[in-house]
């Protein structure tokens, strides 16, 4: 044999000692599943209520999922300051995602069966939300998506999904609004579509703004992309620059867009970009300095300069001493819904579920949400955002309908 | 019967013995939807991990690329059962078919290269396989394909991981086998003993992406949706660090690397700030300690009581 | 825009990218040389650089170059301790485990970066007056200019100490055979000791002039550059300076006509594609000798 008896006996060690450490975790993880009866268990009465966050701490999306995750725990920790809710603390236990769909539904597992959560909230990208939904449908939790824009997140076939709602507005939203300031607005006859093609986020955006800028009577003159994490975009930019388009759309996230704007105007195209909520982080202005921001658009989902998110912006500084970015927004607001749904009487998953159902005007961070019950999508107000010498000015605000 | 088909039996019967508990482990809640979870994860990653070893470990030809084999057969499998509603067991098979095809087109020029050079042209052909998946949208593109019908159980995983590792002792214990691991130990001296190199490198390459498939199928299967960002070059290195971390050229090894790698990220799911930094640290102190993984060369077969235990039951007196 | 002037606008982005791939790929390519390891924490070493630098520029309010200086001094010590510590053990051990112990550092620097300095990406201030140069037409970046002409300098002054200094004849012996070395006289163990230190040295100042042009670092910014250095050593030869050089600005200039005028979607399928395709015809790169192995 090519080993000697020592090292034998030492590898065989090693063997036993990860089989019995397995054995004994393994049973611990399911004696509490054995005592309480499995996944769909209700949690034990006590003076916490546990809710998971299931978020993208690790990997490519880690910066949004942390900052949506900072958001959720400013939320709670303000709650829980103020003396909980009725009368219990509420307790988060993370799990990571891992910026995977596989590893979401890893993660929401663990959440559901090992920790006995009553609610989910996250991820913030929308494929691992479509993914987990399932999970959670099947333990009948409900989920609170943060930032997951696409429409398939809350419905599937036609049908809306009992247990996933989310604290966004959703993508047709973004581009209608967009591609009808494109025409009305500026006035462009013609646009370039520069999308994230590792994004479903980014693709769907440009497939409906397509759609809708041509049916406003405009062109999509040209289609180019990019994948996440790209630093040089300079070969398609001199690409898009020969199609001398009025309007080219960036619907992508900010540190890619920061670039991109910064690239593009050293190239010397001067044309107007667009772009969607993934641009909202004040780091695009430190990324494309201020100059080449001028002529540049983007919706969101709030206007920080909007009296009524004053509170928030103040709350988040204070905590983590920087500036919130929309991320961080939605997850605070995701926080705040579910705190609400818990508060009128949601001492278990179904009640939680319909409760969040039922929100109605409730205050949070970026405004006022009310449930639509139909789509599980809040209905809220968007408003468009130019940017000017580095400064954020409100250019329209489309207030929510219904 | 000879002794080898006893062994086997004796294998098949533990084998069968462990599925029965962990079972009604898993049917009696005693075994919560986590592990179970991560169970089927271990089995899932066994088959990825023993095929993987096959080229990397008894072969010696270093691949980097095996996610991409995984992808194909994942992708292959969801068309399958999704497009055109077949059962998951010809999914699976298709997929093998399709990710062991395209092994052979890719093997066949490539395998020409040593050493780092083939590690960096199989990783780059495992990136292009993703980027061209992310690029149809017939299978939902960077979205990912969503609504795919939860098929895969334990059942389903176990069974067919025993018959991939059958398979692949069985292979690397015949004439080809022993073939493969002469062009391991020595591509030049292998071919001058008239060991036709190019065919068993070929077909080592290919059973290995074959099976890669198999397990892309099963794995799809059990996440409701699956998109490229799950078959990037860096869950090549995660299946890449369990043949090592098992032992290169031992399938009990692989086994073992599988379940370690698997059961290490599931035990840290609840410290998610430190999950990658203390496992980081475990694969630098495992190298330390066993640069050779935890097997070597060595089956867990061949070891002293459980070796003596099979030649009893066996009645075979042959020393390996 | 023409035809021509459009092309030659690529070339010259080609050129400008291919520099910083090249620039990464110098170090990665001088480490390999020595001890025959893929390290691939060697993007991440980069990434440290460029936060050494960001630290010195924003928190210890110093200019960019001797920024530049600390963070190659600090990121030299750091590639000579990640030597000490996780490399110099194996050196009789499997190469497949050293590497595998490479991909363990890679995981280590990122997810202790990320847990100290969180996700989130950090912009650098405005050090480096940013100027683009119109010249007939074509646009050209001072910035990118500078990175190129260090890139060039770089490799001259490696090239200098690798064919003409004492340190470089050990450096060439101890790759050719650490033992035979050793029994020359040659404290090998130093050398490849020098060797980290300078290849990391190399990687911390491509940090933190990518972090400079860019605007932006994250502790994952090492993973893509330091592949495709990779890509880029390899595809010169690896292990060869010149041809990493030589192999980044193929790469670079690859990508962007890919992007400019077939598809930017398949352009870094492309990029490995060009890869495979000079690997088939010349198994050891472009600059590589091939040899034959002996029994």
């Amino acid at each position: 044999m090519f080993f000697s008896k020592k090292k034998f006996k030492l590898a065989s060690m090693i063997a036993c000692g990860i089989l019995a450490s397995a054995l004994f975790t393994g049973c611990g993880g399911g004696e509490q599943g054995g005592s309480t009866g499995g996944g769909d268990a209700k949690p034990a009465a006590s003076d916490e209520i546990v809710i998971g966050a299931n978020f993208e701490l690790t990997g490519n999306h880690a910066q949004y999922g942390a900052n949506a995750n900072n958001g959720l725990k400013l939320a709670i920790k303000e709650v829980n300051e103020a003396g909980g809710v009725n009368g219990k603390k509420i307790k988060i236990v993370e799990a990571d995602a891992k910026s995977e769909a596989a590893e979401s539904v890893n993660a929401a597992t663990k959440l559901i069966s090992d920790d006995k959560v009553i609610a989910l909230i996250g991820p913030a990208v929308t494929a691992n939300v479509i993914a987990e939904s399932q999970v959670a449908t099947d333990n009948m939790i409900p989920i609170i998506a943060p930032a997951a824009t696409n429409p398939d997140v809350t419905v599937e076939n036609g049908k809306v999904k009992p247990f996933v709602f989310r604290s966004c507005f959703i993508d047709p939203q973004q581009s209608e609004v967009m591609a009808q300031f494109a025409a009305k607005d500026l006035n462009a006859k013609t646009a370039v579509l520069y999308l994230d093609s590792s994004s479903d986020y980014s693709k769907s955006l440009g497939k409906i703004f397509k759609e809708r800028f041509e049916a406003d009577g405009g062109k999509v003159v040209m289609e180019e992309a990019f994948l996440a994490k790209d630093q040089d975009f300079k070969a398609a930019l001199t690409k898009i620059q020969t199609a001398n388009a009025d309007v080219i759309f960036v619907p992508a996230y900010y540190e890619e867009v920061g670039k991109i704007i910064k690239q593009a105007r050293e190239l010397g195209i001067t044309a107007a970009i667009l772009g969607t909520d993934g641009w909202d982080d004040t780091k695009v202005v430190e990324i494309a300095g201020k100059d080449a921001l001028n002529n540049t658009f983007f919706c969101t989902h709030y206007f920080d300069g909007d009296e009524e998110v004053q509170g928030f912006i103040k709350a988040y500084k204070g905590e983590y001493n920087n500036e919130p970015n929309v991320f961080a927004a939605l997850g605070y607001d995701a926080g705040k819904m579910l705190i609400n749904a818990i508060e009128r009487g949601g001492d278990d998953s179904q009640k939680i579920r319909d409760n969040i159902e039922t929100i109605k005007d409730l205050p949070v961070g970026t405004g006022k949400i009310t449930m639509d019950a139909a789509t599980h999508n809040p209905i809220k107000g968007i408003v468009v955002i130019e940017t000017k010498d580095g400064v954020r000015e409100l250019r329209a605000k489309i207030a929510p309908e219904g | 019967m000879n002794s080898a088909r006893k062994k086997d039996l004796v294998m098949l019967v533990f084998a069968l013995v462990l599925y029965g508990v962990l079972q009604t482990m898993i049917s009696t809640k005693v075994i919560g939807s986590f592990w179970e979870l991560n169970i089927i994860l271990i089995c899932v990653n066994i088959i990825l991990s023993v095929s993987l070893n096959l080229i990397n470990g008894y072969t010696g030809q270093f691949s980097l690329g095996h996610a991409g084999f995984m992808a194909v057969g994942a992708y292959v499998g969801v068309v399958a059962t999704v497009k055109f509603g077949l059962p998951l067991i010809v999914a699976l098979i298709m997929g093998a078919i399709a990710a062991g095809c395209l092994g052979f087109l890719i093997g066949l020029p490539t395998l020409r290269l040593r050493g780092d050079y083939l590690a960096i042209a199989t990783l780059g052909l495992g990136e292009i396989i993703r980027i061209v998946i992310m690029n149809i949208d017939y299978v939902g593109g960077a979205a990912g394909f969503k609504g795919i019908p939860h098929l895969t159980n334990f059942t389903w995983v176990f069974f067919v991981m025993l018959v991939t590792l059958f398979f692949i002792k069985n292979f690397v214990n015949s004439s080809h086998g022993r073939a493969c691991i002469a062009i391991r130990e020595n591509e030049i001296a292998a071919e001058a003993m008239g060991v036709n190199t190019t065919k068993y490198k070929v077909m080592a390459f290919t059973l290995g992406a074959a099976f890669a498939g198999v397990a892309g199928g099963l794995f799809a299967h059990q996440f409701y949706l699956i998109s490229p960002t799950s078959f990037t070059f860096l869950s090549s290195f995660n299946y890449l660090i369990m043949v090592v971390m098992g032992g290169m050229g031992s399938i009990t090894g692989s086994i073992a690397g599988a379940f370690v790698v698997t059961f290490i990220s599931a035990a840290l799911a609840s410290f998610p700030e430190v999950r990658m930094i203390i496992y980081a640290l475990a694969l630098i102190l495992m190298m330390f300690y066993r640069p050779q993984g935890l097997f070597g060369y060595m089956e867990l077969t061949n070891v002293g009581p459980i070796k003596k235990f099979l030649d009893k039951v066996s009645g075979s007196k042959e020393v390996i | 825009m023409d035809f021509v002037h459009q092309l030659i606008q690529q070339l010259i982005n080609g050129v400008s990218l291919g520099s910083i791939y090249a620039l990464i790929a110098l170090g990665y390519t001088m480490i390999y040389g020595i001890i025959k390891l893929i390290n691939f924490a060697h993007g991440d070493v980069y990434m440290v650089g460029a936060y050494i630098g960001f630290a010195a520029v924003t928190i210890g309010g110093l200019p960019i170059l001797p920024a530049l200086l600390i963070s190659m001094a600090l990121t030299a010590i750091l590639g000579m301790l990640v030597e000490r510590i996780a490399y110099k053990p194996l050196r009789h051990a499997p190469r497949i485990s050293l590497l595998i112990t490479a991909i363990g550092v890679s995981f280590f620097l990122e997810y202790t970066s990320m847990y100290f300095v969180t996700p989130t990406p950090r912009t650098f201030p405005e050090v480096m007056p940013n100027i683009s140069f119109n010249v007939g037409g074509f646009i050209i970046n001072g910035q990118q200019l500078l990175i190129l002409s260090i890139t060039i300098i770089l490799m001259a002054v490696l090239t200098y100490i690798v064919q003409k200094t004492k340190l470089g004849k050990a450096m060439r012996a101890a790759s050719f055979d650490t033992e035979t070395a050793q029994l020359m006289g040659v404290d090998s163990d130093k050398v490849i000791s020098m060797t980290f230190c300078i290849g990391s040295a190399l990687a911390a100042a491509a940090g933190v002039l990518v972090g400079v042009y860019y605007n932006t670092i994250d502790p994952l910014m090492g993973i893509m550059p330091g592949l495709k250095a990779f890509v880029a050593a390899v595809l010169g030869g690896i292990g060869i300076l010149p041809g990493a050089v030589v192999g980044g600005i193929v790469l670079g200039v690859v990508e962007a006509l890919v992007a400019g005028f077939l598809s930017s979607t398949f352009r870094d399928a492309a990029a490995f594609a060009i890869l495979i395709l000079v690997l088939l015809i010349k198994p050891s790169g472009l600059f590589g000798k091939n040899t034959n192995e002996k029994v």
